[in-house]
């Protein structure tokens, strides 16, 4: 099944923020060893190089880790996968504030309706 | 080491028409290419070149340094445009014909592809509906463990279920040494897997970029700007 991708934006941030969604919701877990570059390409049904740049970049980041003969790990660093997860929260959050202000509410109006909608669910 | 193919100011001219002007271009290994362009814009010219089925009228073009021939043809798996084989010939004596024909065939590849996709080997290429024949024809191709593919419209003629697994089929046979060269109209199913593109516009190189490049500087992805492009 091929990756779910978007034209307009690079490819290579696109299969980063991917595998960055898959180590927050614990597809990887800390420590595991992620798939060689080729079968994440294939799976993907992306260009290998592309795949490769991607995964170049996570390391750069420090979430990924090569061994050089046995491939490539996620990092077992907790706060960094703790800071992930925020960084991930606070972008979506983003988004949605942005949604928001474009159907014409302030930042809290959109508070209010976010309480009362979490009140509703509860009652 | 050479860069698998190289033209320099190539130049390919029909009485007054000109076919391609001027192409200067160079192509490394280890990367799938887009060959992009409207009807006429001189694709099938230059792949027709780097298989040393037209002579240029002007310039240079080398296939791993050698021009194109008899040893080109042995690192390059060409998959021409329309029907090579005969409609008489079985699936398994074309297969045996690749065997015979190139030494970098690999038969077992092939009928592992042809197994995959359920190709009765047994049955003439005529009884084959355009979709079926199209398979076959790019098994064979890609079958060979050539340093360069050169595939003119591969999936132009095939559903789209099928359009996934040949390429999934293109990304799984080839090397990392290798290179494949794509001439196709359906940019959007292919955009994904391509390193690199190649605008041809009236014979002219007009674009020599990669996916991503484009995607990042324009804001939109490579079918989008072939369209604005091309407007017509």
């Amino acid at each position: 099944m091929p990756w779910d991708l978007d034209n307009e934006r690079p490819i290579y941030l696109q299969l980063m923020e991917r595998i960055q969604q898959d180590i927050v919701s614990g597809v990887y877990k800390p420590g595991d060893k992620i798939p060689s570059v080729r079968d994440l390409a294939l799976d993907a049904a992306v260009n290998p190089n592309t795949m490769q740049k991607a995964l170049s970049e996570l390391e750069r980041s420090g979430l990924v880790y090569s061994q050089r003969t046995s491939g490539r790990f996620i990092t077992e660093d907790a706060g960094m996968l703790k800071e992930l997860k925020r960084k991930l929260a606070s972008e979506h959050i983003q988004t949605f504030f942005q949604k928001m202000r474009q159907l014409g509410f302030s930042d809290n109006e959109t508070l209010n309706i976010i309480q009362e909608v979490i009140k509703g669910e509860n009652v | 080491m050479k860069p698998i193919l190289e033209c320099r100011r190539l130049t390919k001219r029909y009485g007054s028409f000109f076919a391609l002007s001027d192409l200067t271009l160079t192509l490394e290994r280890g990367q799938i290419v887009g060959l992009l362009g409207p009807n006429g814009s001189g694709k099938t010219t230059l792949i027709k070149l780097i298989n040393g089925l037209l002579v240029p009228t002007d310039g240079y073009i080398a296939v791993d340094g050698c021009a194109p021939g008899v040893e080109t043809k042995k690192i390059v798996s060409y998959l021409p445009d329309q029907d090579c084989l005969g409609d008489q010939m079985r699936v398994r004596e074309a297969v045996s014909l690749y065997t015979d024909f190139y030494s970098d065939f690999s038969t077992e590849r092939a009928k592992k592809m042809l197994d995959a996709l359920e190709i009765d080997g047994s049955l003439r290429l005529g009884a084959l509906s355009k979709g079926t024949k199209e398979k076959v024809q790019l098994i064979l191709v890609m079958s060979r463990d050539a340093r360069l593919y050169v595939l003119d419209e591969p999936i132009g003629g095939v559903d789209p279920a099928a359009r996934d697994y040949i390429l999934r089929t293109i990304l799984t046979n080839y090397n990392e040494e290798a290179t494949v060269l794509i001439s196709t109209h359906l940019i959007s199913d292919i955009e994904n897997v391509l390193d690199h593109v190649l605008f041809l516009k009236e014979g002219r190189l007009v674009m020599n970029e990669t996916v991503d490049e484009i995607r990042t500087r324009y804001g939109k992805s490579v079918d989008a700007l072939f369209r604005e492009v091309f407007r017509c």
